[in-house]
């Protein structure tokens, strides 16, 4: 904290009395209060704190100081490639034209924004190789489910109502069985090889016309490319099942490798991931679905479509699986998401995914001689790491993670995927030069170090964060969220 | 080193079984909490449940993650340890003394397909 006083709680900062607004006049000082029903009124005053604004304005900024984010330093956070958000997309997104719209104005006077997103639709299915988007999901999970509910809207246009299982290999995203399960799916599990991708022969025997698909990520979760793809397509395929792309992991492939050219049918991206919108405080994010041609008739409603006169309508079908969003999805998302297309061109975007490749291919390499690395060979944007390569001091991959907070990086994701009891999953993104990857090796070598030659010093970290290391457990078996429950529990 | 006591069976997803005539006390092993860090919830079916053999009972959640318990056996649920319902950090203090179920077994030859301490501890790698 960079202030131990204006970092305390506002709560705790409230002096009775004291107060830092002028309330415009009463206007309905002429009506007697003691004339509304009493089970309206409030029996006590609200617990708001009693703060002047120059202490409101302290407290907030010296908390703001306290973020991390992509903006302050290096975020490795595996899985969730935490890109760089440009700032144009943020200029783009808050034109004057776009946030003074409404969603029930007439589709005549909102051209321009149905342009932006049917040219999102379009560049999206160019970009991965499918038929039709829409841009109606809040965000990855909820891009899951629809795909999910387009599958289940295929089998059951069909009359086959047999097919109630959906396949999921043991290192998926626990989103894929969460989705699954929410869709009203049995989860089958196909296990990994050893080198972590699907094991094909465990799959065989798993295929039958009870299977409604299969859910993958490639490159899957543990970075690694699924070179069997191509076969796993053709065998889910002749079982009469869909294939259905989870776009966690796109932004490797970005440019090089088309989902759709590998035989998915179905797949959802995440535009705050591979098409640099913020992740934000838990959303607001953006999870279009894509499908091949066959199935555009199952996507949500309402969708954004041209008609013969070269006029964008939106547009509601019989088949469609109805809707899944209010109106038409994040829009200051996706204007963010076609602003990054757009600034980066088709050239340029041809080149996140080699770049990102070959960040985490760096870092890799540099540190597999003091970090045990399970899975040799080329990962793509993202590779995970067991640990120490030396455990006989018993500093743990958490001890790891928090030592990194003492130096200024962002912690890697850790303990996913549960493969490796001491995951480690770093992914450096396409956006950082060489100077920061040497940084954080350099930084990831000297904890290695620290750790042989001191383990207590790292088993404590971290020691010069504003908090030092909190009770996980404490926290997870009796949460305090609120400041009454905090008075409560002193 | 984790903790494997003689005389216990013991599955690949690392749930105990400890006989007692035709009653079994099922429960993680030692190296399974270890690894699993402080549990802070157990996931646990009702008595007069049924569960099978290689099938989903219930599951254990730690800060790290969340888990299922396969059942190593068949039969009927007869007794839950209701003490992990307040108290779930029991399981790291002592996971065998803690057992999550005890189970009627409704065919002890399932047992056989079980490891015993010393397979147990060469599948741990310990």
């Amino acid at each position: 904290m960079n202030n131990v006083y204006y970092g305390k709680l506002i709560f705790e900062l409230s002096k009775e009395g004291r107060r830092g607004y002028t309330l415009p006049k009463n206007e309905l000082a002429q009506y007697n209060i003691e004339d509304l029903p009493a089970h309206l009124m409030r029996e006590q005053a609200p617990a708001l704190p009693e703060v002047d604004e120059l202490t409101v304005v302290r407290h907030y900024t010296n908390m703001s100081n306290n973020n991390f984010g992509v903006d302050t330093g290096f975020y490795p956070l595996g899985s969730c490639t935490m890109k760089y958000n440009p700032k144009i997309n943020e200029e783009m997104s808050s034109l004057p034209a776009f946030t003074g719209l409404h969603p029930l104005q007439d589709v005549s006077t909102v051209q321009g924004a149905l342009e932006v997103y049917y040219n999102l639709q379009t560049s999206l299915a160019e970009i991965s190789g499918l038929s039709e988007f829409t841009l109606n999901p809040y965000a990855g999970a909820h891009g899951e489910l629809t795909g999910l509910m387009v599958m289940k809207s295929y089998h059951m246009s069909r009359n086959d109502d047999k097919r109630t299982k959906v396949i999921i290999p043991d290192s998926a995203h626990g989103t894929n069985p969460a989705s699954a399960a929410v869709c009203g799916f049995d989860i089958v599990v196909v296990k990994s090889r050893p080198d972590g991708t699907v094991d094909v022969e465990d799959l065989r025997p798993l295929l039958d016309d009870s299977i409604a698909g299969m859910m993958m990520t490639n490159p899957n979760t543990l970075g690694i490319f699924e070179h069997n793809i191509a076969e796993i397509a053709e065998l889910v395929h002749e079982a009469g099942g869909l294939m259905y792309y989870d776009g966690a992991n796109l932004n490797p492939m970005l440019g090089m490798c088309r989902p759709g050219d590998l035989g998915f049918d179905i797949m959802h991206i995440n535009l705050h991931k591979t098409f640099s919108t913020p992740h934000g405080g838990g959303g607001p994010g953006d999870g279009p679905v894509g499908v091949r041609e066959g199935l555009e008739q199952f996507l949500p409603c309402p969708r954004v479509v041209l008609d013969e006169n070269y006029e964008l309508k939106i547009e509601f079908n019989d088949e469609s699986l109805g809707s899944v969003s209010g109106f038409l999805g994040n829009f200051g998302v996706i204007m963010r998401a076609y602003s990054y297309i757009l600034t980066l061109g088709k050239e340029n975007l041809r080149m996140v995914g080699p770049l990102a490749t070959l960040n985490a291919n760096y870092v890799k390499e540099s540190l597999k001689d003091c970090y045990e690395l399970p899975i040799e060979g080329v990962c793509k944007h993202e590779f995970v790491f067991d640990g120490l390569k030396d455990k006989s001091t018993g500093v743990t991959t958490l001890d790891v993670a928090k030592r990194l907070l003492d130096y200024g990086y962002h912690a890697p994701t850790i303990y996913f995927p549960l493969l490796f009891h001491q995951a480690l999953m770093i992914e450096p993104t396409e956006n950082e030069s060489k100077e920061t990857l040497d940084g954080f090796i350099e930084v990831m070598r000297k904890i290695a170090t620290e750790a042989s030659e001191n383990p207590e010093l790292v088993k404590g970290a971290p020691h010069n964060t504003p908090v030092r290391r909190l009770d996980d457990t404490l926290a997870a078996l009796k949460p305090v969220v609120t400041y009454a429950e905090l008075a409560q529990a002193e | 080193m984790s903790k494997i006591i003689e005389g216990l069976y013991y599955s690949e997803s690392h749930e105990y079984v400890k006989v007692e005539g035709n009653i079994g006390f099922i429960g993680i092993s030692d190296y399974a909490q270890h690894e699993l860090g402080d549990v802070v919830y157990v996931d646990m079916p009702e008595v007069d449940d049924e569960v099978s053999a290689g099938e989903e009972f219930g599951a254990v959640e730690s800060v790290k993650a969340a888990s299922d318990l396969i059942s190593p056996v068949s039969g009927t649920v007869v007794e839950i340890n209701e003490a992990l319902e307040d108290e779930p950090g029991l399981v790291n203090k002592d996971s065998y003394e803690n057992w999550i179920i005890k189970v009627e077994l409704s065919d002890e030859s399932e047992l056989e397909k079980l490891m015993n301490a010393e397979a147990y501890k060469a599948f741990i790698g310990e």
